[in-house]
């Protein structure tokens, strides 16, 4: 069994703030926190450690450099942290995480949930909750260590309640005693009696609102729809259901959207209203009342469409940062969202 | 840090399950900025109203996922 533990400068003993454009470094078996996984019965063949600042100023390098190093030393898994409530450590450890996840190398973490780092591993980590300083090392170690064992050696392990890491967003199927029926019932009476339990949590994505506009005068502003409003004909044949794309139209030189020109291809309503005037999907006219009006400054030359039916969370955030990052880089001050 | 986004839509509940912060609440399921049983001249009217109303929450400080509705 090959333990790979990831450290920050700090905890690797090269130094404090100094130190923080530290460049990888391989250093041989346990160092500061492994020594205490050591004792709680984790032996550490390796420790890779990183900068904060060379990580998240080089993160691509860096990571390819730890990534070539934990491969060559054959890992059967992988421990980051415990990074406690530090932000720039948490995140390498969320980002390594992902990494090696998408590899199939089993990760454990342990960092506050609120740690920037949860949200980067993408669910590919194991992660312990801790508290935000090392005062949380003596509960987290064991629970950490546990884990890691059992991980290396193929061990199975149990659910997120049952072990006591966070929720990594997975189902997975499990056999039950009790029937569905039974189950229900059970959580019906827990919730008349003011508990609230699910068998299966909705998946959260929680962001803060951005900041307002400080001058809807002055903003550019887009059209972003999820009602599979597109071209008459579909000429790009985005799916009526189930799409994993998004497309983009040009919209500069238009006073409307005329039921000529344009119509909804979504399977998850009925389009007969809409397609009278998709207006009523991508409410395009009222926008140029509104730039006419002064009340905001332009509206962006291109909407953006596709049909929200049957689509994965994952795949609907994926889509988002994609478009967000396209309204971004074309100056866009804020979204009008529309949805059916 | 983020583009202030306001969402439209007649499923608010839905639209703050998934962590939307800005919503304004739309006409219908099939028409969220339009009304088919207003004359054309007084849809375009409401569905100015819904923008202005989308308009103010994009310039206004909110808690995460409020929902507003058209006229309030």
């Amino acid at each position: 069994m090959t333990v790979v533990h990831y450290l920050n400068q700090f905890f690797a003993g090269l130094g404090a703030e100094e130190a923080a454009d530290h460049e990888p470094v391989r250093l041989d078996g346990a160092q500061g926190p492994g020594k205490a996984l050591a004792a709680a019965g984790l032996a550490i063949d390796l420790t890779v450690a990183c900068g904060d600042d060379r990580f998240a100023l080089d993160e691509n390098e860096c990571l390819a450099t730890l990534l070539s190093w934990i491969e060559e030393a054959d890992a059967d898994v992988v421990v980051c942290g415990p990074s406690f409530g530090s932000g720039r450590y948490g995140y390498a450890c969320g980002v390594l995480a992902r990494e090696l996840g998408r590899s199939g190398m089993p990760v454990v973490a342990a960092m506050t949930p609120d740690s920037p780092g949860v949200l980067a591993s993408e669910g590919a980590a194991y992660i312990v909750p801790t508290t935000g300083n090392v005062a949380g090392m003596r509960d987290a170690v064991p629970i950490v260590a546990s884990l890691a064992a059992r991980l290396a050696a193929g061990d199975p392990v149990g659910s997120s309640e049952e072990e006591g890491y966070l929720p990594r967003g997975l189902r997975v199927n499990v056999l039950s005693d009790e029937l569905a029926a039974d189950r229900a019932v059970g959580l019906l009476l827990a919730k008349l009696g003011g508990e609230v339990r699910t068998e299966i949590a909705p998946p959260t994505d929680r962001v803060a609102p951005p900041d307002p506009l400080a001058d809807p005068t002055a903003a550019l502003v887009a059209l972003v729809t999820e009602a599979g409003c597109v071209p008459q004909g579909n000429p790009d044949r985005l799916p009526t259901r189930h799409a994993n794309v998004w497309l983009r139209y040009p919209i500069g030189d238009r006073a409307d959207l005329a039921p000529e020109d344009y119509l909804s291809v979504h399977a998850g309503f009925d389009t007969t209203d809409a397609n009278e005037d998709p207006d009523r999907l991508v409410p395009l006219d009222a926008a140029r009342a509104l730039v006419q009006a002064g009340r905001i400054g332009r509206v962006h030359d291109e909407f953006f469409t596709t049909t929200g039916v049957d689509t994965p969370v994952a795949v609907s955030r994926r889509m988002g940062q994609e478009i967000g990052a396209e309204l971004r880089n074309a100056g866009v001050d804020a979204v009008i969202l529309t949805g059916t | 840090m983020g583009i202030p986004t306001v969402f439209i839509t007649a499923l608010p509940t839905i639209a703050q399950m998934v962590g939307a912060n800005r919503i304004v609440r739309g006409v219908a399921i099939t028409h969220p900025t339009g009304d088919p049983s207003l004359a054309a001249g007084d849809e375009l009217a409401l569905r100015v109203r819904i923008l202005d109303r989308a308009v103010d929450m994009l310039a206004s400080d909110v808690a995460p996922r409020t929902v507003w509705e058209i006229d309030g």
